[in-house]
This record gives C-alpha cells, sequence and structure tokens, in this order.
C-alpha cells in the first residue's frame, strides 16, 4: 500500500485513492497513419520493465482526477520523485 | 483434576477468580489471568497435539506467539468456531472451550503414530512430492487424507455472529511491542507531543519485565512498567493497543494490526461489541521493539511432551505461577537460561542438572547457581530424551568444545522436563515484510534487520540487545529519534532513561545442533521445525540431494511452512544445512518472513464489507417503484438493473415474451438511468468528440444526436452510446451503463496527457439525470398527453432532441431508439424520476404501458442486430468485425483513437471472425451464448472452432429464436450452415444470415 | 431570467450564453422532488428514533448544486465567479469558503463544487455564466448528489472507520475539504465545525452510504434530524 503524494492536491494519500496507468511519456505519434507497423505496435505493445527506477503514471482517481507522473523504484516500491504531465523528471536512471 | 503444578503463590494471576473451562470434553480450573497453555500446564495436561507428519505426541513448549504445537480449536458453539489459535496466547475466560486440532480420533490415542512409528523412514522429506504425485489421479484422495489425518482446524458451518470492524489510523510514530525497548520509546515519544500508538500481542503492557524479575530504579521492573502505562495513557495524543498484533509491515510504513478486543472475555462478544478490529496504520515513523524468541536446541527426541524452550519454563513459573514438572533438565549454551534453574530451584522443584555446553562457563547467573549447590555439567549436552508422552530421562554426554562430536561417555539421568537454550533470535519478521534482507551477527548469534528503505528505527531485542539496561536506552534513544524526525524539535529532552543493573555474563557457544553418538541420519529424531515435522536429518538429506538454496531446502522440507512460519526451527534449521553445506551462515543466508505474522482471522479482514454492505448497490430515482412492481434485478456492474417484471404465475419466458410483444404492438418502458453520461463543454468539444469516436462529428447540428463507437488505440471496440449536441459548444454523451467511469477517465487521460491545449471540460451527469425510455408504437400518443414538445414526425424527427417539459417537469427528449421502435428517452433531473415515471403510468394505462428489464431489452435490440459493447464485444472486434463500416470514417482530418489500429495487418485480414446472425433450423431451439460454431460436427475432436455465440434469446415477435455470434469470414458465408456441438453431446444447426432480424429498412423508428 | 442579468452583461457574453444549454431543471410545487434519500424516510426516524448519540446525522436534501470549472490562469473566469458569487473562488488546495447559504468547495485545480439553496441554483448558473469570460464550464448536479451532516462527538471515530484519509485535528482543520474513499464508494469531506462534518455523496451512493453510517455509528448511537 504506497503513499503517494498528489502533486495538485498538495499532500500524500492512500493508494486506494489512485489508479496505476503504466508507463509514462509514452507519446502518441503525431501522426499515426505514416507509423509502419512496426512503430505502431512498439507504441502500442512494447513496454519498459525496469529493475529500478521507473517512470509511471497514475491518476488520482477518487480524488482531484489529474494525471501525473511518478518516479518509482521497482525494487524498494520507494517513490522518489512525482511531477506534473509536461514536466520532466530530475532523478533518471544512470545511462538514461 | 486439581491444579497440581500450580503454585501456591506468585505470578500475576488471581486466584480469588476462579475459571472454569473445557479442553477434549473434559473440564478444567485455572485463574484469572491465565493464559490456556498455563491453565492447561497448571492441570498437568501433557500432550496437546499430535504432530503433523509423524503423528507423535507433542506438548507445549513455547509461551507466545512462536509456539509450535498448541494450535487449537476454540469455539463452544458451532457458529463461533476458531481453529489455529495458539493457547500461549489466548487468555483463559470462564466457559472457554477448545481442543486438539489434530490427532485423529483424539491427541491422546491417535492411529496415525503406528504410521509414524513405522512409516517413520517412509516418510523424509519431499515424500508428499515423491510419494504422493503418482499417479496424479489419485493425489485428491491423498490430499483428503493428509488433511483429516494432519488436523489443520476447522472453520465453522454456521454464521458467524459476531461483528469485526477495521479503524484507519495515521500516527507520528508507531512503536511495535511494549518490552522495555517499545515502553521506552514510546514514553519518549509521547512526551514530544508526537502522536504515537503502541501496539502488543499481549495482554498486558511489559513484556520479559512480566516475568523476568529485573530491577529498574532500584524497584521491581513491573513498577515502572505499571507507571509508565499510566502514563501513556494520560497523554492525549497515545494509542495504547494491547492484545493487537503487528501483523504486517507493508510499504510506506503502512502497518496493518489484529486486534482481539473481547477474545479474552468469552466465546462470543457481549451483544453491540466489536470482537475484533483490524487497524490500518499510516506512521510516518516506526519502532520495531520485537524482542527475541529464545531458540530451543536440536537434540535427539527433543519433540518428547516435557521439552521446553528454557526462557518459557520461567514465564510460566513467574507469570502464571506455574511450574510445568518437577524434575527439571537444563540444556544451554549461554548464562541466560541459568535464570530458569534459579527460578526452578526457587519455585521450590528439583533441579536434576544443569548441562552446559560450553567448557568453562564463566558469569553472573553461573556463580549463582554454584552458590545455592545447583548441580553444573560443562562440556557436555542432553543427546537423547527418554520417554513418549512425557519425558522420564534424559542421556547426558560430553562433546568436543565446537559441538561437533559426542567425546565420551553417556549419563542417564532422571527427569520430567527439559529446558533448552541455544541463544536468542531477534524477532526479525516485521522488517523483513518490506524486502529487506536479514543480516547475520556472529557476535550474537542471530540475524538482525537488514538496510531499509523504511523510515524505520529498531530497539532492543531485535538488535540482539539483550541487557535491560541497553534496551531501555536503545528505546528511548528511537522513540526520540523517531519523534524528532516526524517534526517534533525536542523529543530528546524527554529522555529520563531509567536505570539497570548491568548483569555480567560470559560469551555464548554458537551451538544449534547437538551431536549424538550415531551420525545424524541413524540418530534418534532430532527435530527442528516441531509443526512441520522437520528433522536435522531431513534438511541434511536435502542438502545432499542437492537442494543448495535455503530457499529450495525450506520448500523441500517444508521448514517453516506452518502457521508458527518456523519461529523456533528456521535458524537451527539454516545452521544445519550450513554446516552440511559446509559454508557459513551468512553464506547460507535466510529465508524470509511474509506477513502475516500470526495467523489471523477471515472476520478480521472482512470486516464490515459482509452482508448487505459486501458490496455497492447502485440504485436509479425509480428503484422503488420497480421493487413494488415485483422486478427481478440484474446486477450490471454495481447497479441494480430491472431485469424483467414477472406477474403472478409467469415463467421468465412468459414475462419477456408479454414484455416484447406489448413494446412492439404498443408501448413499453425502461428504467434507462444507469447508462453513463458525461456532460462536454468547451468550443474544442466537438473535434474532441471526433478523435475519440470512429466516426464523423464536424456536421451534427445542434438538436441532433448521433451513435458512436469507441475503440482503442489498437482498433478495438471499447464502447458505444449516443451522443447529443446541445448547442454548439455543449455535447451529452451517453456510454454502457458499466462503462461510464473507464470511458470518463479515458477522455480525461487524452485531454490532459495528449491534447491539453484543447478547451474542454468533461463532468459525470450519470447521477443527475433520471432516464426513460418508452418505445413502440404508442409512444407517441403516450407522451403527448404529458408535453408541451411538438412530436410531430416531421418537427421532431428521429435522432433529434428537444427541451420541455414531461409532466410539469423540465426535460431533455431524446429520440433515439435501441428497439427500433418510435422512441423517446426522456430525461429529468433526478429527484424528478419517480415523478415523472408515475405519471407516465397513470396515463400509459389505457396503452397498455409496460414495464421491461434489461432481457426484454436485450431481445429487443437483438431483433435489430444492434450490439452491446462488451457482451458481443471482447476486446478483439473492430468496427469493421461487426459489420459497422458505416460507423466509421476515413475522411476526418485528424487520425482519431482507433484508427491506425484497424489499419494494421491482421485487422485488414477479410477472413477475421466476423459478427453475424444466426437462425437456428428448428425455430424453438436457443443455442446457448458462448457455444463455439464447426462446419463439421462429425470432425475429430479438437475441432476446428469458428467463433462462438454473443446473444442468444427466443423472439416472440418474430417465433423463432434469434442469436448473434462470431464466425470466421462470416460476411462472406451468408446463407450457410454451421453446427454448435454441445457439451451432452447434441447439434445445434444453424443458417449464417444478416444480424437484422426485424424491420431490415429500420421504418419502425421513423413514423 | 433575463431581468437578473446586468444587461451589459448579456452583451458582453451573449455569444457564449448561446454556445452551450441552459436549462433550468427545477419544476414548480405541485411536481413532487425527491431526494436520494427519500425513500429511507429520515423524516420518520427523526421523529420516532432516538434522540441522543453520539452521531447525529442530517441530509441536507434538495439544494443546488453546481459544478464549476475553469483554469486558475484565466483572469474572466476567476474574477467573474467573484463578482458573481461576492467572493473569491478559493485557489488554495483543499479549502473551502462559506458566505451565508453558499458554499464552495475546491475539488481540483480546475474544478469546484458551489452549493446554493435549491431554488437558487439557476438564477446562480446564469450569473455565473454572465460574469465569467473565457473557456469554462458550468454544470448543474443538483439531481445527483446529496449533502449529509455528520455532528457530534464520535462523528471522528465514524470516519475512521470509513475512510482512510488522516481527520485528525492536525491534518483536518475546520474548512479543509478532500474529496476520498468513503467505505467502497466515495465522498467530497469537509469539516464544518469542531464537531461538524459534511460529506457530499453521488446519488446513486446514497442507499450504501446510508447502510453503511448506521452501521458504522450503531456503537455510539445514531441520531436523526429532519
Amino acid at each position: 500500500m504506497f503513499y503517494i503524494y498528489c502533486p495538485h492536491c498538495g499532500e500524500h494519500r492512500e493508494e486506494e485513492e489512485f489508479h496505476a496507468k503504466g508507463q509514462a511519456h509514452i507519446a502518441r505519434p503525431a501522426d499515426p497513419d505514416s507509423c509502419s507497423d512496426k512503430e505502431w505496435g512498439e507504441y502500442l505493445f512494447f513496454r519498459k520493465n525496469p529493475r529500478g527506477l521507473h517512470h509511471e503514471m497514475w491518476v488520482h482517481a477518487t480524488g482531484c482526477r489529474k494525471f501525473f507522473n511518478v518516479t518509482r523504484d521497482t525494487v524498494t516500491y520507494e517513490i522518489k520523485e512525482v511531477y506534473k504531465i509536461g514536466e520532466r523528471p530530475s532523478v533518471v536512471a544512470a545511462g538514461n | 483434576m486439581s491444579q497440581k503444578n500450580r503454585l501456591a503463590s506468585g505470578g500475576r494471576i488471581d486466584r480469588s477468580k476462579s475459571l472454569r473451562f473445557k479442553y477434549n470434553g473434559r473440564e478444567y480450573q485455572g485463574y484469572q489471568g491465565d493464559t490456556l497453555a498455563s491453565a492447561l500446564l497448571a492441570n498437568g495436561v501433557d500432550i496437546i497435539a499430535r504432530s503433523f507428519k509423524y503423528s507423535r505426541p507433542r506438548g507445549i513448549v513455547a509461551a507466545g506467539a512462536e509456539e509450535p504445537n498448541a494450535v487449537l480449536q476454540l469455539g463452544a458453539t458451532e457458529a463461533t468456531q476458531v481453529p489455529n489459535v495458539r493457547a500461549t496466547q489466548q487468555e483463559l475466560f470462564n466457559g472457554l472451550v477448545s481442543s486438539a486440532t489434530n490427532g485423529w480420533p483424539n491427541a491422546e490415542m491417535d492411529l496415525m503414530s503406528y504410521v509414524g512409528k513405522v512409516g517413520g523412514r517412509m516418510m523424509p522429506p519431499g515424500f508428499y512430492y515423491k510419494t504422493f504425485m503418482y499417479p496424479q489421479s489419485m493425489w485428491e484422495t491423498y490430499e483428503k487424507f493428509i488433511r483429516k489425518a494432519a488436523g489443520l482446524g476447522r472453520s465453522p458451518l454456521e454464521n458467524d455472529p459476531d461483528i469485526y470492524d477495521k479503524l484507519n489510523h495515521h500516527c507520528d510514530v508507531m512503536i511495535v511491542g511494549a518490552g522495555p525497548a517499545g515502553l521506552a520509546a514510546a514514553l519518549v515519544a509521547a512526551r514530544s507531543g508526537a502522536r504515537v500508538i503502541l501496539a502488543d500481542e499481549q495482554s498486558e503492557f511489559g513484556g520479559s519485565l512480566l516475568h523476568s524479575g529485573e530491577k529498574i530504579n532500584g524497584r521491581p521492573a513491573v513498577e515502572w512498567v505499571a507507571e509508565t502505562v499510566a502514563e501513556l495513557e494520560k497523554h492525549p495524543e497515545v494509542l495504547l493497543l494491547p492484545r493487537s498484533t503487528v501483523n504486517g509491515y507493508h510499504d510506506h510504513n503502512f502497518l496493518t494490526i489484529h486486534q482481539r478486543c473481547t477474545d479474552h472475555i468469552a466465546d462470543q462478544a457481549p451483544k453491540g461489541q466489536v470482537r475484533q478490529r483490524m487497524h490500518r496504520v499510516r506512521a510516518n515513523w516506526v519502532v520495531l521493539a520485537t524482542g527475541a524468541h529464545e531458540r530451543p536446541l536440536v537434540y535427539g527426541n527433543n519433540d518428547v511432551p516435557g521439552c521446553m524452550v528454557a526462557s518459557a519454563v520461567s514465564t510460566y513459573i513467574n507469570r502464571y505461577g506455574v511450574v510445568p514438572g518437577n524434575e527439571l533438565v537444563l540444556m544451554t549454551t549461554n548464562d541466560y537460561a541459568y535464570q530458569t534453574a534459579l527460578d526452578w530451584a526457587d519455585a521450590g522443584r528439583k533441579v536434576v542438572a544443569i548441562v552446559d555446553t560450553r567448557q568453562s562457563p564463566k558469569g553472573a547467573r553461573i556463580e549463582e547457581a554454584r552458590k545455592r549447590g545447583l548441580n553444573i555439567i560443562t562440556g557436555s549436552a542432553v543427546i537423547d530424551v527418554q520417554g513418549s508422552k512425557r519425558v522420564s530421562g534424559v542421556q547426558v554426554a560430553p562433546i568436543d568444545a565446537k559441538g561437533d562430536k559426542v567425546t565420551g561417555s553417556v549419563e542417564r539421568l532422571s527427569c520430567d522436563t527439559v529446558a533448552s537454550s541455544g541463544g536468542w533470535s531477534p524477532v526479525i519478521h516485521l522488517s523483513c515484510h518490506t524486502g529487506s534482507r536479514p543480516e547475520w551477527r556472529d557476535d550474537i548469534i542471530g540475524f538482525v534487520p537488514g538496510k531499509t528503505v523504511q523510515r524505520q528505527l529498531t530497539a532492543g531485542g531485535i538488535n540482539g540487545t539483550y541487557s535491560l539496561r541497553k534496551v531501555l536506552e536503545e528505546g528511548a534513544t528511537a522513540g526520540a529519534k523517531a519523534a524528532e524526525s516526524a517534526g517534533f524539535a525536542d523529543a530528546a529532552k524527554g529522555i529520563a532513561l531509567p536505570l539497570s543493573e548491568e548483569v555480567k555474563e560470559g560469551p555464548a557457544m554458537a551451538l544449534f545442533h547437538i551431536p549424538h553418538t550415531k551420525p545424524t541420519a541413524r540418530a534418534p529424531k532430532q527435530f527442528v521445525d516441531l509443526q512441520n515435522d522437520v528433522t536435522a536429518a531431513g534438511i541434511e538429506l536435502a542438502t545432499r540431494e542437492g537442494f543448495e538454496s535455503i530457499e529450495h531446502v525450506k520448500r523441500y522440507t517444508a521448514m517453516g511452512f506452518g502457521t508458527d512460519q518456523g519461529k523456533l526451527g528456521n535458524i537451527n534449521g539454516m545452521a544445519i544445512a550450513a554446516k552440511s553445506l559446509n559454508q557459513s551462515i551468512p553464506e547460507t543466508g535466510t529465508t524470509i518472513f511474509r506477513p502475516n505474522y500470526t495467523p489471523i482471522t477471515f472476520g478480521a479482514i472482512a470486516g464490515r464489507d459482509c452482508g448487505e454492505l459486501f458490496d455497492i448497490k447502485r440504485y436509479t430515482a425509480m428503484h422503488k417503484w420497480h421493487v413494488e412492481h415485483g422486478a427481478l434485478f440484474e446486477d450490471v456492474g454495481q447497479w441494480k438493473r430491472p431485469w424483467y417484471f414477472p406477474k403472478a404465475g409467469e415463467s421468465m419466458q412468459q414475462a419477456l415474451d408479454r414484455e416484447c410483444k406489448a413494446t412492439r404492438d404498443s408501448v413499453g418502458i425502461l428504467d434507462a438511468s444507469t447508462l453513463g453520461k458525461i456532460d462536454i463543454q468547451g468550443k474544442d468539444a466537438r473535434e474532441f468528440l471526433s478523435r475519440v469516436y470512429t466516426n464523423a462529428w464536424a456536421k451534427l447540428g445542434v438538436g441532433k444526436c448521433r451513435y458512436g463507437l469507441m475503440c482503442g488505440e489498437d482498433g478495438m471496440v471499447f464502447d458505444d452510446g449516443v451522443t447529443s449536441c446541445l448547442a454548439e459548444n455543449h455535447f451529452l454523451m451517453t456510454t454502457t451503463s458499466g462503462g461510464a467511469a473507464r470511458v470518463l477517465e479515458w477522455l480525461e487521460l487524452y485531454h490532459q496527457t495528449e491534447w491539453p491545449e484543447m478547451e474542454v471540460y468533461f463532468n459525470t451527469v450519470t447521477d443527475q439525470w433520471a432516464t426513460m425510455t418508452i418505445s413502440g408504437p404508442n409512444s407517441r400518443k403516450l407522451l403527448a398527453e404529458l408535453t408541451d414538445i411538438d412530436l410531430d414526425n416531421d418537427s421532431f424527427k428521429f435522432m433529434d432532441w428537444r427541451q420541455g417539459k414531461v409532466a410539469g417537469v423540465p426535460a431533455r427528449i431524446f429520440r433515439i431508439s435501441f428497439t427500433g421502435e418510435l422512441s423517446y428517452e426522456i430525461n429529468v433531473q433526478a429527484n424528478y424520476g419517480l415523478f415523472v415515471w408515475e405519471k407516465l403510468f397513470e396515463h400509459g394505462a389505457k396503452y397498455n404501458l409496460t414495464p421491461y428489464g434489461t432481457e426484454t431489452m436485450h431481445v429487443l435490440r437483438a431483433e435489430k442486430g444492434f450490439i452491446i459493447a462488451g457482451q458481443d464485444t471482447d476486446g478483439s472486434v473492430t468496427p469493421i468485425d461487426l459489420g459497422m463500416s458505416w460507423c466509421v470514417s476515413n475522411n476526418k482530418p485528424f487520425s482519431y483513437i482507433g484508427k491506425r489500429g484497424m489499419a494494421r495487418e491482421d485487422c485488414i485480414r477479410t477472413d477475421r471472425k466476423q459478427l453475424v446472425g444466426l437462425k437456428t433450423k428448428d425455430p424453438k431451439k436457443v443455442i446457448p451464448e458462448g457455444s463455439q460454431a464447426v462446419n463439421d460436427p462429425k470432425q475429430a475432436i479438437p475441432m476446428t472452432m469458428l467463433g462462438h455465440v454473443t446473444s442468444s434469446y427466443y423472439s416472440a415477435n418474430l417465433g423463432h429464436s434469434i442469436a448473434l455470434g462470431m464466425i470466421r469470414n462470416g460476411h462472406n458465408r451468408m446463407g450457410e450452415t454451421v453446427y454448435y456441438p454441445q457439451a451432452d453431446g447434441t447439434v445445434i444447426e444453424a443458417e449464417i444470415c444478416s444480424p437484422i432480424f426485424l424491420d431490415p429498412k429500420g421504418e419502425r423508428q421513423n413514423v | 431570467m433575463s431581468e437578473m442579468i446586468a444587461p451589459e452583461k448579456v452583451a458582453a457574453n451573449a455569444d457564449a450564453i448561446q454556445e452551450v444549454a441552459r436549462m433550468d431543471q427545477l419544476a414548480g410545487p405541485a411536481q413532487r422532488a425527491e431526494s436520494p434519500l427519500h425513500h429511507a424516510d429520515l423524516d420518520t426516524i427523526a421523529k420516532k428514533g432516538p434522540k441522543n448519540g453520539g452521531v447525529t446525522l442530517q441530509e441536507h436534501k434538495l439544494l443546488g448544486h453546481l459544478v464549476i470549472r475553469g483554469s486558475q490562469d484565466n483572469q474572466a473566469f476567476l474574477a467573474g465567479a467573484r463578482e458573481a458569487l461576492g467572493f473569491d473562488l478559493p485557489t488554495e488546495p483543499l479549502s473551502s469558503v462559506e458566505q451565508g447559504d453558499r458554499s464552495v468547495r475546491w475539488i481540483a485545480p480546475d474544478e469546484w463544487l458551489l452549493i446554493v439553496p435549491g431554488e437558487d441554483a439557476f438564477q446562480v448558473e446564469e450569473q455565473l455564466r454572465a460574469a465569467m469570460g473565457g473557456h469554462f464550464a458550468i454544470v448543474n448536479v443538483s439531481g445527483g448528489q446529496t449533502v449529509l451532516e455528520l455532528s457530534g462527538p464520535d462523528v471522528r471515530m465514524v470516519l475512521k472507520k470509513s475512510t482512510p484519509y488522516d481527520v485528525h485535528d492536525r491534518n483536518f482543520p475546520v474548512g479543509k475539504v478532500v474529496t476520498s474513499v468513503f467505505a467502497k464508494t466515495q465522498a467530497v469531506i469537509r469539516r464544518t465545525g469542531e464537531d461538524r462534518w459534511e460529506l457530499v455523496i453521488r446519488r446513486s451512493f446514497a442507499d450504501y452510504v446510508w447502510l453503511w453510517l448506521q452501521d458504522a455509528s450503531a456503537e455510539f448511537g445514531l441520531v436523526v434530524k429532519a
């Protein structure tokens, strides 16, 4: 049970209030129609599964209904950073 | 039976309050303050269980949560049965009824013991895997036998009469364990003003101080305990939770605590009181002060009743006034356990010998024992125990300095109790729950918590700190640090360290497994894990068979699998495995522990989420009417929707036939309030709709409605509904009843993350509007009686909406149809829903206005071939597969969601499974939904399957059955025959046809 | 309704007003309106039920509920709200403002819940629309939710059973408002006084919440107030 800081409500809330929405920063291709099947497949289906830092999107479903990003260590489950949609993470894995 | 082992004085029991209780059908007496275990020992009950695998008699060995044997069944009535209760943790109350959990037919006389005696060699580790796995078909038979024989307790067959609930807490400092370290921590943290929760599994706070006889500030430690608790009770921000086991330590300092509120009072909670409560705590800082469990030693026949852990013997004497025997042999590797012999002697019973495995031990307690003239045998060990139902004697032999082998002749000593101590194992279970790997420390001969990412501190025994003085110091320091870190800056000022004397101790010996004159494999059984009957020989065998990882050894031998989770046995087992593998304990590592620390009842887990409150039931504004008119209900998501409205004596099919015909012949009414409704405002609303729906929205005029399909990026349909243009920048979207929340989140996802520049707001109005659909040729006549809106077909056309009044209530009417009939969907603010509904019935009688439910709705829409997203689609179906290319636009400037997905190679195949209509050859036969189509029913199994039936009904209007289903390449197979083989061997033959069975030109809805 | 709106305002925002559908959803007194807990017949329980207990429940029914959406970067929106309401929309997260019979709750950075007397809902909506500029939305949800007021010394315990949110004084002062989990559903929870709390719940969940509250407060004694 995580304790997640909502950057919009400005405080920590119980995990029950949130929905996890998977990997963050998956931008929809600007021109889907010109994507090859392979490129579109990458966008649709392929996701990272890192051991360590992972950037994830969450939504404060039972709260302000806003989406935001979380940088979480998938080994320790520590949340290293929370940032709004459109912002870039300051905590990133080495080599990223 | 008299309490033959009860001392005349001493202990924390109240001898003036006698309690009667039953164990295995016999009546006994104990006192207020007893545990069930102490009362059984007082009465001289030796055997309380039969062992899991060998069915050997077992007695009580410990005095706390670590007890592996005394796991009993409790409950005076069928409804109050509770399995898996540790007698050492169950407080005695008047009228308590208990029985042994295992043993068949009973623990005293056990048929299985013959298997154990004869078949001991036949049941090596991995026994179940090796023996009972083959033949596999017999496993179910074996399992029943094993379970019955092993006796894992039983659940009640009647409903639990008690109330359980949950409480949420937040605190600055959560302290686990109210022994000396926890109390010191709590005191300091409390004085800082922090919000403190202190939980302890026992009935009283104090931990080891309740029986150790130590002193604090020159006075008995129990006085300090009482003063400390009294002060804590006065702090308004402190919550004290006795009888509360912190069972789980989860991520981000979330802890679950199982409190037994009334289990100590009676079999059933007093009326209105909560029996057990689950506390869900989010703590800023956590202090683990969970102490340590004493390790028994592993020696021959160390499971015979009368073999106990040394400190447990002291606990029974000092806390409960019970001496669990007459003649004691104590075996120890350390100084501390000498206290048990001293306590035994103080109780006036005979100490036969203290067998110390060390060659020349020195220390204050040893001096004390010598001074009292107790018989100390050094450099020796108890290598075997005699007796079957109770210890009758021991064999003592000298051993070498490393404890590897017996070095001299064996001497027999008569005794009835063996207390052993191999040192202490810190209680690190909770620290493991969050993923921290324990670390071995040679100096304390035990594992301590490893690195953690939690805001966690530890104090006292869990750190391998056992001197009371240091324990108090660590507790106070941890309490101050936790409070300070939580923002209470002056917490350290609260420290007024209680003083206690340092007892001089000599070094302990790292010994776990006592050698025998014979090799382990042929020596008498030396038990490591009593609850799972794992022996030293079994662990050695496992390593010889190639199981080198401690995790594999654990699974192969089942060590630590039981309800006690290996609290006593694990470290010994790892040490034995390490030695057998010729490596160190840190190299071997340790298994870790998972929640829960001790078993928890389902009642506490369920809390109040049971019965009527088990799940949410959502109701529409007209629900009361439906109930009063005999509706049967169907669950649609959490909604309760009328399923159908049977009249007296009607079968379901008769009711459906009547509802269907009435709607097509005159007028029916459906409560459609559960449809998801989303209000969309903003100048980009129209463009947004174009992006999320597959069809075009640019030209939908104000006052018009349009059906839309919503796809995922993969091109698969996931929801559908009608969206209406309320004004140029204002739309009302409807979704499926089950899809409302998902669709709203979907819209927000794209708005917030992909297209934040678009000026549009989405808000749910599902609950705002009561929606009633009147459908059928007479619906216009009926509505005309109640509304000021011009219903003329030329001015208010199909797929138009109008605003006006219905029965005097402001309403929006949408002329849309899910039945194919002339239909009006009336929306009024939900507060008026029932009022308007009733008005419709007042006027509707003359038109035979007939309420219908979801089932008739399904039949009517299926007659028209209208899909239900989620029933006729399953996430693998494109609009083209559904034959709905008319609802897909390729001319929209923006590449809408689903467009690229639909263009994938696999999605443009022409032989995909496609939705078609199905007409059975026998018009009365209704194909069961889910049936698979095949071309040739005589082909060999497994047959080539073409697709399944998604919707199937009997249509009273058409006089034959109708079905929708997926068929591979179905759109090109119109008129062909497919077969649906059934589980009963019959085959249903059907012809592929258009899914539109009725009014293919759609004329009825336009009248 | 034009007489309620200053003529120059109508002129300034005439286009905007045309771009959304407006609807006074209120009927006259002859048309019976039922709150989401109508079926529970709280009035009768109030009359016949216990008069003393640790928890008092009162439904404030048939009020006007308006969801207001807009960006805090949009000055025409914020200024318009101030003009129409007579006070600022609270921009501090999780805060609320109450003035007379109007109260407004921060729900999200771009969302507020305004509650007014039921008969005022449409008039207030029209005044807001007239006064506000730029991109915004107002949605009448008066039929979709209701307000429950809980008061008494044991309310905090009932809340602790019901929500994982921290309801301690230090975290939840009077005036604070949060949308959080409530039993298995959700609620907008606002502290309105020392021992007084307000729940805004959705219509279709109202019966569930009512059952839950009866159960959760049983040990303290539940008093229903009409």
